[in-house]
Order: C-alpha cells, then sequence, then structure tokens
C-alpha cells in the first residue's frame, strides 16, 4: 500500500507491506537514528519517534498510522553546530554514555516538555519509563531534562 | 530542586595523600568533565553503530539454535534448506575446520578452556549453534531453519551444578579434544571445567581459638548484561579478499585472532572494526559471533549481518551463578583470625572466563580484610544451562555479597556495629594481602601493597548521608512495612597485572592538533574522551585538539580490549607515555624556533612557552615541522603493561522499606561512596557508578532466569525479565572520595565495575535490619522475600 506522511519536515510517499512498522520504514528511509533492542516488542524504547508531537514507540505503530501525519526523528531537532536545548543538556548532564538509548530517550523527553514546562522529578520519570538505559542508571538523564526544562523556560521569557 | 540526585565531591582526604590529591587539582584538563567528545553526535542522531552501516544487498546472518539442553546430531541434512531461493549458505558442522578454541576474548594464551567450535556435532545448551545460515531476510532464514533435517540423539542434561561432578553424570564435553591451554587442573570427564585452591596458616587452629567461629551458605542467580544494543556483526570481504568484521566487540584485537585461530585462516586476513557500541558490560568481549560472520562471509562471498534478537541475546553470555560458603574464626574485638572460601561456580555449557571468575572470587574480595590465615578453595563446573561469561564485577559481585552479608552477621554475633566491624579489619594503605600473590588469571598472581585508600572515608560520609544512626536498629515505618539500613565494603582491582598490555600512537598536525590513536576501545564509558584528556593534560592543550581515532586492528596499535577495569589506568599510561614522547619533540623544535634550551620549555595554552615570556604555538611547529623546515612528523608510539592491580575502594549503604504483607522491597534511598583515585572526567565517573548501581539494585532486585524442566529459559524478553527503568530509581547519592594512586597515570585507578557489587549485599543487610529475616539468595523478590519472612515466623 502507499500512503503520504511528512517525516522531519519533508513530504514521502511511503510504499509499504501490510504489517509493516514504522520503524521498519523508518530504518529503510535511512533515519539511523531509530535504534531496536527488543525484538519489536515496544519494551526497550530505542526507537521511540514524534508522531505529530507525541512520543510513540514506532515498532509496535503500523507504518500506515503515520499516514497524513508528522513523523519527527532526533535528527530534525538539531545537528552539532546547532543543537536542540535537550541534546545540549543530555550532553551537558552527562547523560549520554553508549548512546543508543539517547534518541529516543530525547524524543520522550521533548513530548514531555513540550506539554509541561516545569515538570517535576517524578513526572519526568514517568515520561521516560518505558525508555531503558543499562549505562547511567538514569541520573544524570533525569538531570537532563530537568536542566533542558530550565533553559527552554529561560528562553521563553 | 535537584534534591533527590546529588553528587559530593569530597575536598577531605588521609594526611599521607593529601599533597597529592591537592597537586591533582591543578590539573587543567584532568579532573574536569569535558563533555564526552562522542555524546552530541550521539545526542544528534549521528554517530553509526554496526546497523547504521551501509547494508545495501547484505545478507542476514543466523544461528539455528538447539531445541535441546543436550544431544548429539546424528545426521544433518541441508539440501532442502539450501535449495529455497534466497537462501545462499547453510553451514554445517561438516562444512567447517574442527579448531577448538575458547570464546572468552580474552589475551593469547588464554586461562579458558579450548572447548567450543564454531559448529559441533553437539549441542550442549538450549540455544547452542546447530547451523549457521545467511539469507535474503530473516524469515527466509527461519524457513531454512524448519526446512533442516536433524536427526539428534537426545541426551540426558546436567541442570544443577551441585550434581554435576556426581558419579555417573551426563559427560557434557566427552570431546577428547577439549582442553586447557594452561597448566592448570581440568578435568572434563567429571565436568569440571576449572578449580583452584590456595591456603596460608593453620584453619584449624584458627577454628579452636576464636571467639567466634561462623559458617553460612549463600548463592547468586544467573543474570545478563542486556546492553540496549545486543551482539551485532557485519561483515564483508574487500577488494583483497580480507575479511572485514564491523563488530559490535570490547575486544577488537582479540576478535580477530580468534576469528582467524577459529576458521583456520591467517590473522592478517582479518581485520576486525569497532564503530559506536551500544553497551556491552562485559558480554561483548566474547568472540561469539564474529566468527559466525566470518565463515557465512567466506562461504556466500557477500556481506552479512548478524544482529541477535533480544531472546538470542539472553541465552548468548551471562553472569555465571555461583554458590559460595564462608566460615571464619573471630575475637570478640571483631578481629579476623582466618577465613575460608568455598565456591561452585556453574560456567553453563562452555568454560568460557569459568577459572578467572571464580578466582576473581577470591581474589577481589578476601583482601579487602587483614587476616592471616586464609584459604580459598574454588571448582566451576559445567553444565547444560547458558553460557557464563564476563559481566563487570566478574565474581566479585558474586562473592562480595557472600562476604558482606556474613560480615553483617559476625558483627551481629559479636555485638558491634557493622561499619566499625569494617573499620576494625579493612586494608590499608602499606598493606598487602597473601591472596594477591597466590590468585591471578591462570596463574599465580602479583604480590602488592595497597598504595591509595579513600576506603575509611567512604565508609564515614556515606555513615553520615544515609543517617545511619538515626536509623539503624530502629525499624521505622507504618503498620506492615518496616524501614531498615544495611551496608558494605567493596573492593576490586584495575587491570590485570603483568598480563595486559595497551599501546597508543599519537602525532603532530600543521594546525598544532594531534590525532591519538589507540587500541582501547570504548563501549559507551566514554574511554576516548578520558583518553584525550590526558593526551591534552600533558601537551597543554585542550581537549578538542585531540582527534581521537580507536579500536580498528588495521589503523591502531595493540590494545587488549576493555575489560578488568583496565581502560583508564592501563591505556592511560600508555597516553601519558606517549603524550610526554611528543612533547619532548614539540619542545626540542620550540627551543630551536627560540634558540633557547628544551628543559625550559613548557607547554600551556596550545603555546611552548619560556619563563621571559616569548612563545611559540604548537599550530607554528607544526607547520615548521611539516613545511617549513629540518621537516619530519612528530610522532610517537608508547607502551604500558600493568606492574600492579591497585584496587578501588567503595562503601555502599541502603535504606530500603520491606513490606511484610506482600514481601515488596521498595529501595528508600541508595549512597555509593567510592574512591577511583583521581577522576579524570568526574561526570563520566559518577556515570559509570551510578550505571554500575542501578544495574546491581535491578540483579539484586528484580533480574533472574526462569527455566522449564528441560533447560529452556521461560522468560527471555524486557516483560518478563525485568531490567530497572527511570520509576523505579530510589532517591540516590553518589560521593567521590578522590585520592591520588601512585601507580596510576594522573593518580587514577579504575571505576566502572566495582558499584555493581554494592546492592546485593547493602540491601540483604537492610532487610535484615528492616524485618530480622536474612537473606542469603539472590534475588530479593518478593515470593522469597515472604517466604523467608514465613519461615521465621514458623
Amino acid at each position: 500500500m502507499e500512503f503520504q506522511t511528512t517525516i522531519n519536515g519533508e513530504s514521502h510517499l511511503i510504499e509499504c507491506e501490510p504489517g509493516d512498522t514504522l520503524y521498519r520504514v523508518l530504518r529503510a528511509g535511512g533515519y539511523a537514528s531509530v535504534k531496536q533492542g527488543c525484538d519489536c516488542e515496544g519494551t526497550c524504547g530505542a526507537c521511540t519517534v514524534l508522531l505529530d508531537g507525541e512520543a510513540i514507540l514506532s515498532c509496535i505503530t503500523p507504518a500506515p498510522r503515520a499516514a497524513g501525519r508528522e513523523v519527527t526523528t532526533v535528527e530534525a531537532l538539531g545537528h552539532p553546530s546547532k543543537p536542540h536545548v535537550l541534546q545540549q543538556s543530555f550532553v551537558a548532564a552527562g547523560a549520554v554514555q553508549c548512546g543508543y538509548c539517547t534518541p529516543g530517550m530525547i524524543l520522550a523527553a521533548k513530548s514531555l516538555l513540550d506539554r509541561e514546562r516545569s515538570p517535576s522529578d517524578a513526572q519526568i520519570a514517568d515520561a521516560l519509563s518505558g525508555n531503558l538505559c543499562r549505562c547511567t542508571g538514569y541520573v544524570k538523564i533525569i538531570d537532563a531534562v530537568r536542566d533542558a526544562a530550565a533553559t527552554l523556560r529561560e528562553e521563553a521569557k | 530542586m535537584n534534591k533527590a540526585h546529588k553528587t559530593d565531591r569530597s575536598d577531605k582526604n588521609t594526611s599521607s595523600q593529601t599533597n597529592k590529591t591537592e597537586q591533582a587539582k591543578a590539573f587543567r584538563v584532568v579532573g574536569h568533565s569535558v563533555p564526552k567528545i562522542d555524546a552530541l553526535g550521539m545526542a544528534c542522531g549521528l554517530e553509526q553503530y554496526v546497523a547504521d552501516h551501509d547494508l545495501t544487498d547484505a545478507l542476514v546472518g543466523y544461528i539455528v539454535p538447539s531445541p535441546h539442553a543436550h544431544a548429539r546430531i546424528r545426521a544433518i541434512d541441508a539440501k532442502k534448506a539450501r535449495a529455497i531461493p534466497g537462501v545462499h549458505a547453510v553451514l554445517t558442522h561438516e562444512d567447517l575446520p574442527r579448531n577448538f578454541h575458547t570464546t572468552a576474548g580474552q589475551g593469547f594464551v588464554e586461562p579458558s578452556p579450548y572447548d567450543s567450535l564454531v559448529l559441533d556435532s553437539k549441542v550442549r545448551f538450549v540455544g547452542d549453534k546447530v547451523a549457521l545460515i545467511a539469507a535474503e531476510t530473516r524469515e527466509l532464514c527461519i524457513e531454512a531453519a524448519r526446512a533442516l533435517k536433524v536427526d539428534y540423539e537426545v541426551l540426558a542434561p546436567v541442570l544443577d551444578a551441585k550434581k554435576a561432578m556426581e558419579k555417573g553424570a551426563p559427560v557434557i564435553h566427552d570431546e577428547p579434544e577439549a582442553h586447557m591451554p594452561i597448566p592448570v587442573p581440568y578435568d572434563a570427564k567429571r565436568n569440571m571445567a576449572a578449580s583452584a585452591s590456595m591456603g596460608v596458616g593453620d584453619m584449624d587452629e584458627v577454628k579452636k581459638s576464636s571467639h567466634l567461629w561462623l559458617t553460612r551458605d549463600f548463592s547468586t542467580h544467573y543474570a545478563q548484561h542486556c546492553p540496549i544494543e545486543p551482539h551485532v556483526c557485519l561483515g564483508y570481504l574487500d577488494p583483497r579478499d580480507r575479511v572485514v568484521l564491523v563488530s559490535s566487540t570490547q575486544v577488537p584485537f582479540h576478535a580477530r585472532r580468534i576469528t582467524a585461530q577459529a576458521l583456520g585462516i591467517p590473522v592478517k586476513r582479518v581485520r576486525v572494526i569497532k564503530p559506536r557500541i551500544g553497551g556491552g558490560f562485559g558480554a561483548k568481549q566474547e568472540v561469539m559471533i564474529e566468527q559466525v560472520v566470518a565463515a557465512l562471509v567466506l562461504a556466500t562471498r557477500r556481506k552479512v549481518l548478524l544482529l541477535l534478537t533480544r531472546a538470542e541475546e539472553f541465552v548468548s553470555r551471562t553472569r555465571h551463578p555461583i554458590d559460595v560458603t564462608l566460615e571464619g574464626g573471630f575475637n570478640r574485638d571483631g578481629s579476623i583470625n582466618g577465613m575460608r572460601m568455598k565456591v561452585l561456580s556453574n560456567t553453563g555449557a562452555y568454560g568460557s572466563h569459568a577459572l578467572t571468575v571464580m578466582c576473581n572470587c577470591g581474589s577481589k574480595v578476601l583482601p579487602l580484610y587483614r587476616m592471616s590465615t586464609v584459604a580459598f578453595d574454588a571448582k566451576a563446573v559445567y553444565t547444560n544451562l547458558p553460557v557464563g561469561g564476563a559481566y563487570r564485577g566478574y565474581g566479585a559481585t558474586q562473592a562480595a555479597f557472600a562476604m558482606e552479608v556474613f560480615m553483617d552477621e559476625v558483627a551481629e554475633e559479636l555485638g558491634l556495629d557493622p561499619i566499625e566491624l569494617r573499620r576494625r579489619n579493612h586494608i590499608k594503605p602499606g598493606e598487602g594481602s597473601p591472596v594477591f600473590a597466590a590468585l591471578g588469571e591462570g596463574k599465580p598472581g602479583v604480590e602488592q601493597k595497597i598504595g591509595s585508600s579513600g576506603l575509611a572515608e567512604c565508609l564515614t560520609l556515606g555513615e553520615k548521608e544515609i543517617g545511619w544512626w538515626d536509623k539503624r536498629g530502629k525499624k521505622l515505618g507504618d503498620g506492615p512495612k518496616r524501614r531498615g539500613v544495611g551496608m558494605c565494603a567493596l573492593m576490586q582491582g584495575s587491570s590485570i597485572p603483568e598480563i595486559d598490555m595497551a599501546s597508543v600512537s599519537m602525532k603532530m598536525n600543521d594546525d598544532g592538533s594531534f590525532n591519538l590513536i589507540v587500541g582501547a576501545t570504548d563501549l559507551g564509558t566514554g574511554s576516548d574522551t578520558v583518553l584525550a584528556q590526558m593526551a591534552a593534560e600533558v601537551l597543554g592543550l585542550s581537549t578538542d585538539d585531540i582527534l581521537v581515532t580507536s579500536s580498528d586492528t588495521d589503523l591502531t596499535p595493540f590494545d587488549v580490549g576493555a575489560y578488568a577495569s583496565s581502560t583508564t589506568y592501563l591505556s592511560g599510561e600508555a597516553v601519558r607515555r606517549a603524550a610526554l614522547d611528543v612533547a619532548a619533540q614539540v619542545k626540542k623544535v620550540a627551543a630551536e624556533m627560540l634558540e633557547t634550551s628544551a628543559e625550559g620549555i613548557t607547554l600551556v595554552g596550545g603555546k611552548a612557552c619560556v619563563a621571559d615570556g616569548r612563545a611559540v604555538t604548537l599550530g607554528q611547529i607544526g607547520l615548521r615541522t611539516l613545511y617549513e623546515r629540518d621537516q619530519h612528523q612528530i610522532a610517537a608510539t608508547a607502551s604500558a603493561i600493568s606492574q600492579k592491580s591497585p584496587p578501588p575502594f567503595s562503601a555502599h549503604f541502603a535504606e530500603v522499606e520491606v513490606d511484610t504483607e506482600t514481601g515488596f522491597v521498595r529501595v528508600v534511598k541508595y549512597v555509593a561512596a567510592i574512591d577511583c583515585g583521581t577522576a579524570i572526567n568526574p561526570k563520566l565517573a559518577e556515570g559509570q557508578v551510578e550505571g554500575a548501581v542501578v544495574n546491581g539494585l535491578s540483579y539484586a532486585l528484580t533480574e533472574e532466569y526462569l527455566f522449564d524442566d528441560k533447560g529452556k529459559m521461560r522468560n527471555p524478553n524486557f516483560t518478563d525479565y525485568k531490567i530497572w527503568s527511570t520509576t523505579d530509581m530510589p532517591e540516590y547519592k553518589t560521593i567521590m572520595v578522590p585520592t591520588y594512586e601512585e601507580t596510576g597515570p594522573f593518580g587514577a585507578k579504575s571505576v566502572s565495575e566495582i558499584c555493581i557489587n554494592g546492592p546485593c549485599p547493602a540491601i540483604s543487610n537492610a532487610i535484615y535490619d528492616a524485618v530480622g529475616v536474612r537473606l542469603r539468595d539472590t534475588p530479593f523478590t518478593p515470593e522469597r522475600v515472604l517466604a523467608a519472612l514465613r519461615a521465621a515466623k514458623a
């Protein structure tokens, strides 16, 4: 089947097979930041992307669900010369170790910060609870999101 | 705001080391939390992992898993499988050379038995390799696996380590070729993968003369490292017919050597490249899939990607489950007359790391306490269960659990505070242990005296932070929920002394920047950054003037790889030496340019400076040496071998709440105080502590392998094997206690492994404080805690 979707601001005509997930479509399209760590069971969070700004697990999302909607991967947030506040805060807080869970973490955090300007630590933890990290112990990831929220509030002033 | 998770960097120190730690504060780059050099690229989704490479026309690799725990392959017929369109290779044991090797991924000659083949005519655990397939899709691989006709002679399995060496037990490695490549005890006919013992003093006398003699049994459980990226390897033939393996390995050089050995091809025909990798924790020390991919590449002459599924990852390599018995004699004042540790390690179907993990139970745990009489007696046995391997903590995790709960029990028996008992007994600077010299890695160890230790301060600061005296023995809490606190003390090592070697090269560029080319393997730990910081420190540059290339067997000099907590300590020392060498060359040129002597020149702020204020930039020096005058390449290669394995020390404190009605244990607060010498990059060091602690908490409370009665793992997924997420986190605090280790680069010791050892004992001891039941078997699941509570009542 075919459908139209927007990925990182660009319109795409996607051809897919029945049963194809959004994860599969994105990887095939070269969006390498979308990772996989749980056999596409939706239990590790590494495949997290934004669908109309909402964090979703692309590995258990049927691809056609993106029809007519906007998909965002971490590549679209910023690049090393002009990183997004969350990308910067993850680096500055020491929240990135192996980096494999990082794109998903950042997008889950972005989805939270877009709807909640001043999240509590508990709200941050809730928003990231579906994203597993085995390296950091989460301490600095929570720090990074808290710091990013503060920076974004400051910038909005 | 930032109350729940914070870090203290203690400025206090023992007097003997104060001067040195003061000096360490003068470092300009070392000791500062510069950003991890690859972090921004990762946060932007740009850094490349194995599966992010060009996969155009790549075939999918697949390992046909054994459905049986123990079976002989009487016959295997691949005709039908090979005939399926899109299937490019089906390899069985008949197609591959019978080159025995170990997958342990250790230095040559390995202290692990050569008991493995790429494919054998026998399978030894559920998930063992039956055949290898390369096809256009994974679905086709599975179709081909179904079309494979295998005639199994199913054999009785050994599923209980305690029964593995019983007379008449099925023999798991009955092939005559299985052997130990080094002269240590090995008896495959009795399912014994390793044994080791040592003893100093007269234990019978200790037993007779001690005020208290105590014996206790402990057991620890299977676990998997769970890197979020499972094992993955991409292989292809380059135009010169060499096998290139882009692999998620912690040991590129060992992977090259072992792949060549297993397939009977020359080492020079193999190139291993490690790109960014998604965590390792020891799992990726195992050279387990590189030879499989290489075999499929050679059979198909195509690009092949083998990516383990999570379910496959769970039965790839694991933490050895180990039973530990401790007995010891103590005086009224808590001093130790002697202790004996007995170890029974289950190495699973293959003996990877069997000997060394088991020996580490003794060598990384017994020396923590002063004792003149000490005995260690260990065996590792084969079973038809998943294979043990290297896992962060490496035996110390298992034995520290036993030792630190044992010490809690001794303190109680003697009416002493558990922290005080540690204070009276723990090893101090200037002291040694007979265990250091007796227990090594496949040979005797190396005698050493402790140079630096911040353990005393770790105990004091942790005691204060957890609120020990307000909480200990108070059984605080409401109704069925009771609170308690527990603690433990820990040590580990830094590298394998007189065995491990690391080397690096440096060369200067025309803008004064340097390439730092290291064999060392950054598996997400930040070692590339830490090594760049050390080079920058010596050269008076900033970290971004150091361009790191790491882990490519064609391009970088040798390094044993990332294991044994060695990279900062050992590869760091090689970096320091290479940097000193190029610094001397830089100074020589600067001296010519400034018409002065090299001795008077210091490198600072990107310049070579003379005391009178004159200076040339390193960029000017770079340009001159490459283009202008007396042209030559400023470059150096240096190596380092460790002479010692200085232990980092740590003290952990846990406050828990036990629900006596459900058995659920909630960790309320956790404190880890750590002495890793100089933290080269404090934030990255804290990250190592935090990651290890949370992995340890998860191991202590929720992670557990469930097997059916045929030895098959029933829960190989993240739904049924629970690793912690953000919402499981307690209030948490890291306390860094700096010391200065004279033998380490810039005073550094290791930090990566030690803290995974704390949660099991600290939580068990806290549970005892809360509800009065001793948990000597891990993990402390609600079922186990409830059963213990009920048993205590009965």
